[in-house]
């Protein structure tokens, strides 16, 4: 949505960008900074950083001093041990296994349920962009909207869908699957809950390929197939990147799919579910919970700052996931 | 399953091992299926595949979304018409129910507080950031920093924020929590933060506004770098003052994207879950309609009233989405 509504503006920009000097806007951007506003920007930026900061500062600090004071006082008094994380990743029980345990699930959830939808997306995208059928646009509209479903809305009938199969009166349209307490139905719920975003800013992307492109490659003789291996998927790999990213780190920091889809199930349970039900159980545990907090930021985190610029591109084009 | 675990001594590794052969298995099937289907398909003759493209291109991905989403939609707006076992319909007691029992009127106040807080002032810090650091040099750094938590969980975030709100009830041990030192440092008595109705509330909501608050600035920042030179210089030649400027060209000018920023925030607000379910577990009067609905579901295994609750969801949703469609539509005829 917000692709379209920064079209109009963008253009003016690069009519503008044309006209004046490429050093001209920086320029006046110098005569405007003042001190004062980017003062106030770095104090809002300290200010939000200090809540991750204080739990990153108590996650190296032994058990003991994390408890006895607080984690400003660590500067006067530098204690810094690795136990904590040492034993969160690795010590564990088979009632409550260590957390590289969920590290490896979190992985394991989130490369599938970032693959599957991006592929179905761009294929349904290629489709309602360049196959002429009746009904395209009524289709394409309903998949829009399909964003108004909150994810709650789908989740006990989905649920009974995996466990017990599709029963409408006496006709069993669909066999229960077996496949509770795997990853699968995480995957497939992922995969289904990505799809109307996905197939929108797809479609979106898709439409922008110039037409001349695909008519050319259609008088040569390249079939449907062809041109969509040919010319249209590698056309399509930069917003395939930008969306796997956003996808990627919302399937990695869910927590309501993984916990209903997951079935309570340990072996196959992501990091957030665990981490959220080490909050309720160890609640002052705080040896445990700050490593194990960063433990699961750590991925995110590396993403975010080696991806930043796709990531916000993802983000402006995505800003209406529901 | 535990005892089992228990008594053959499993190791991590051994519940691993089992896990990744599903993860390559899957990875592996569906690589194989989607190169077999285009292998296949692009062997077709040319009238054939007119036909084969839907199958392969559009079908999978309608399939999916009328037996995951369409059709559990309808299922639950019917189960929300009926008994906590789903075998009788019951009319709208459950929404009855939703809408005259204290304890859910106070998850749809708590809710509707959110949705009024978090949106507006994340949107509102997001929009003073972006405003304050346009013109800013190493601006990057500082946006770095506020965006930071929007990459997190909600998870994390909750841990985070959980640590600052940290309440340490014996007077002879030293505070941990930042926010109890703060405030005994200003010579407060620090309440026990998270139990306190309605504070708690609303610090559950700084969390929302921490996270939202990147998004808005990241939105709103580029919206405002959209903004044509020219207009900022004739405003600047005719001497108006910075904050004459943000009001009267700024927001003006990036009312579309203000507009998108807000919905995007609020839609995500009214679905709110991890936060308070992390924080408070919904007690402590805290507890919010997707917190309520899954405790209902999941927990006292009423299908009915848990259904309800999911409709009135999507009937909060809905507004606000057909509001920001009309605005954008609106915008587009004015250009």
């Amino acid at each position: 949505m917000s692709i379209q509504a920064n079209k109009p503006a963008k253009a003016v920009n690069k009519a503008t960008k044309a006209e004046a000097t490429s050093s001209g806007r920086q320029k006046m951007r110098d005569a405007f900074s003042s001190p004062w506003a980017s003062f106030a920007a770095i104090v809002i930026a300290v200010f939000w950083t200090i809540p991750t900061f204080g739990l990153f500062v108590s996650s190296f600090r032994p058990e003991a001093d994390i408890n006895a004071t607080g984690w400003w006082t660590f500067f006067a008094n530098p204690n810094v041990t690795l136990e904590n994380y040492e034993s969160a990743l690795f010590q564990g029980t088979a009632v409550t296994p260590p957390l590289s345990q969920y590290f490896f699930n979190s992985f394991a959830i989130t490369l599938p349920a970032a693959i599957f939808p991006l592929t179905l997306a761009v294929f349904a995208a290629y489709a309602l962009a360049w196959f002429d059928f009746k009904g395209r646009d009524l289709i394409f509209f309903g998949i829009f909207a399909l964003q108004v479903i909150p994810l709650q809305m789908s989740l006990v009938p989905l649920l009974q869908l995996f466990a017990k199969g599709l029963v409408i009166g006496d006709s069993v349209l669909i066999s229960p699957l077996g496949i509770t307490g795997t990853y699968i139905p995480i995957w497939i719920a992922h995969t289904i809950f990505a799809l109307p975003l996905a197939i929108f800013l797809m479609h979106n992307f898709l439409r922008q390929i110039p037409r001349e492109l695909i008519e050319a490659a259609r008088v040569d003789g390249a079939g449907w197939f062809t041109l969509f291996r040919q010319v249209v998927f590698p056309l399509s790999i930069p917003a395939i990147a930008s969306f796997a990213i956003f996808q990627f780190l919302w399937v990695w920091n869910d927590l309501l799919v993984g916990l209903t889809f997951g079935g309570g199930v340990k072996d196959i349970a992501p990091l957030t579910v665990r981490l959220a039900e080490m909050v309720g159980t160890r609640g002052s545990n705080w040896e445990v919970l700050t490593a194990g907090a960063f433990i699961s930021m750590v991925v995110p985190l590396i993403v975010f700052f080696a991806l930043q610029r796709y990531f916000v591109r993802g983000l402006l084009a995505g800003s209406v996931k529901g | 399953m535990h005892v089992i675990d228990l008594v053959t001594r499993k190791t991590t590794w051994d519940i691993i091992a089992p896990n990744l052969i599903t993860l390559v298995i899957g990875l592996v099937a569906f690589a194989a299926i989607v190169i077999l289907l285009f292998v296949l398909a692009e062997r077709t003759s040319v009238k054939a595949q007119e036909w084969v493209k839907y199958l392969v291109f559009l079908v999978p991905a309608l399939a999916l979304l009328l037996i995951g989403l369409i059709y559990p939609a309808i299922r639950t707006l019917i189960l929300s018409f009926m008994n906590d076992t789903s075998e009788k319909f019951i009319g709208l007691d459950n929404y009855i129910w939703a809408f005259t029992r204290p304890e859910i009127l106070q998850v749809l106040t708590n809710t509707a507080i959110w949705v009024f807080v978090a949106p507006t002032a994340s949107t509102f810090i997001g929009l003073v950031i972006a405003y304050l650091t346009d013109r800013m040099k190493t601006a990057s750094v500082v946006k770095s920093l506020i965006f930071m938590p929007m990459a997190i969980s909600m998870v994390g975030a909750s841990i985070i924020w959980k640590f600052v709100y940290d309440y340490e009830p014996s007077p002879k041990k030293v505070d941990i929590g930042l926010l109890s030192a703060i405030s005994k440092g200003l010579g407060i008595d620090p309440p026990n933060w998270l139990l306190e109705n309605p504070l708690n509330t609303f610090l559950l909501i700084v969390v929302m506004i921490w996270i939202q608050t990147g998004f808005a600035m990241v939105v709103l920042s580029a919206a405002m770098k959209n903004i044509p030179d020219e207009v900022v210089e004739a405003s600047m030649l005719d001497g108006a003052s910075q904050l004459k400027r943000f009001v009267q060209i700024t927001i003006p000018m990036i009312r579309a994207s203000i507009v998108v920023v807000l919905t995007t925030i609020t839609i995500g607000t009214l679905k709110v879950f991890d936060i308070v379910r992390t924080m408070t577990g919904g007690n402590f009067q805290t507890n919010v309609i997707a917190n309520e609905m899954y405790s209902q579901t999941f927990r006292a295994l009423n299908y009915g009233t848990g259904s309800a609750l999911a409709i009135i969801l999507f009937l909060g949703v809905v507004p606000i989405i057909w509001y920001n469609i009309r605005q954008l539509r609106l915008e587009r005829t004015e250009r």
